[in-house]
């Protein structure tokens, strides 16, 4: 119980994603202008994080390990993933259509987002068991859709701040990221 | 100038991937807290990234477009692992240093960008040449932000003590090291104002009426754009947006 409240509060919070490990950042500099799409963004990256850790920390278990290929996971890993997106977009677009609605255009964006690899081979790095590897997926791409949403609430407001031009754009969101980093580091003491 | 040379000066200074296409930010990010740990990402970078141009651009003919992202990514997973191993065993202090972005070179946005808008449609000599180009342009950047946090941060840049620190115990004046900069806020400060020091040039450019390097590069669609999850202009949220306005 221990283990999973470490496990749980530490990736989503106390080591944020986004904002400690620096994993992520292209999605979250880029689709953080209006919270509906941050939150939209959060939810798709949530659900496919869940599903890559599983299903890459279940392939690392009973394929890699026992056949001495564990050099291999960076290769297994990402084309994993890249079908598993392909395949939980067409299996939404068929069977469940109102969550593709909600989630759908969000789904390619994944593939190239360096979280869903980086927490893949985290997992198997530390030797994380199938339910802590699935545990730790989830949460980190929690910590992901708070600090993306909290990132667009402030640039809905900062927009119509008036500061220098040469600030506008990837910037000013910069500088606000730092000081979320700086917020989140308070956390620190945590665990 | 003939073609090898002038796609080294074009990673390098006209298309540097950091500073003007703006790619490749998590690592920029990350590893950036000493020189010699962004010397160390920028030339594996560039080590894979030349290699896979190169056997992109020799395999263009044979890899038919259906199946060209799964192909590009197997061709830079794979030098990836040679690499991560090579570090591992010749430069262990870099390899721990570095750590998980070593594996995590495979999805730089740089590597596939490159391998998609260059190497897949040019001959193998210059996509290799573009390769060392674009990559030494990442080593240059990021190690001139790494020595700056690592100046600020811990006042000594590759190790070299540049200039006197204060220790209260020796009883010394001198610099007070700034730690935050080297710790995590300290990326996005250094970087955000990087950024507005690039954009202040740009538009005192753009009011001077000099030609300055459209960073959006939209020509044509968004589709493949290597930009477009960063692009600010338009791509991915407009169309995210456009699209929940059509399913509305």
């Amino acid at each position: 119980m221990k283990t999973v409240l470490v496990v749980t509060l530490g990736a989503a919070i106390v080591n944020n994603v986004v904002l400690s490990q620096f994993l992520g950042l292209c999605p979250f500099l880029g689709v953080s202008k209006r919270i509906k799409t941050a939150a939209g963004m959060g939810g798709a990256v949530i659900f496919v994080m869940t599903l890559a850790s599983l299903v890459c920390s279940i392939i690392d278990k009973f394929i890699l390990k026992p056949a001495n290929l564990e050099y291999l996971n960076t290769i297994v890993f990402i084309l994993v993933i890249a079908a598993l997106v392909q395949f939980v977009e067409m299996f939404l677009k068929k069977n469940v259509k109102s969550l593709y609605n909600a989630l759908g255009v969000y789904l390619p964006l994944i593939t190239t987002n360096c979280a869903v690899l980086g927490i893949a081979i985290k997992n198997a790095q530390t030797g994380y068991n199938i339910l802590l590897s699935t545990l730790n997926g989830t949460f980190t791409a929690v910590g992901f859709a708070i600090a993306i949403v909290i990132m667009a609430g402030i640039r809905e407001k900062i927009e119509f701040n008036d500061y220098p031009e040469s600030f506008k754009g990837q910037a000013s969101v910069l500088i606000a990221a730092g000081l979320m980093a700086i917020a989140f580091f308070g956390f620190s003491g945590l665990i | 100038m003939n073609k090898p040379l002038e796609r080294l000066y074009n990673g390098i200074i006209k298309e540097n991937p950091t500073f003007v296409l703006m790619l490749g930010m998590c690592p920029t990010l990350a590893v950036t807290t000493s020189a010699i740990n962004g010397i160390g990402m920028g030339l594996s970078t560039t080590v894979v990234l030349a290699l896979s141009n190169l056997l992109i651009s020799i395999l263009r003919k044979v890899i038919t477009d259906r199946i060209r992202v799964p192909s590009f990514i197997v061709v830079v997973a794979s030098f990836v692992t040679m690499v991560q191993f090579l570090l591992q065993a010749y430069v262990p202090a870099i390899y721990s240093a570095l750590g998980i972005y070593i594996p995590l070179i495979v999805v730089n946005c740089i590597i596939l960008g490159r391998a998609e808008s260059y190497a897949s449609k040019n001959p193998p000599i210059p996509s290799l040449f573009d390769g060392i180009g674009m990559g030494l342009g990442f080593t240059c950047s990021i190690t001139i932000i790494g020595a700056v946090r690592e100046l600020i941060g811990s006042g000594t840049v590759f190790g070299l003590h540049l200039i006197p620190i204060k220790d209260v115990a020796a009883g010394t004046h001198g610099y007070i090291p700034v730690s935050i900069v080297v710790l995590a806020p300290g990326a996005f400060f250094v970087l955000g104002i990087i950024m507005a020091i690039i954009n202040r040039v740009k538009l005192n450019n753009i009011k001077k009426g000099r030609k300055v390097y459209d960073t959006s590069g939209c020509k044509e669609s968004c589709f493949g754009c290597p930009h477009s999850m960063i692009c600010l202009n338009s791509s991915s949220e407009n169309k995210i947006i456009n699209s929940n306005k059509a399913n509305e």
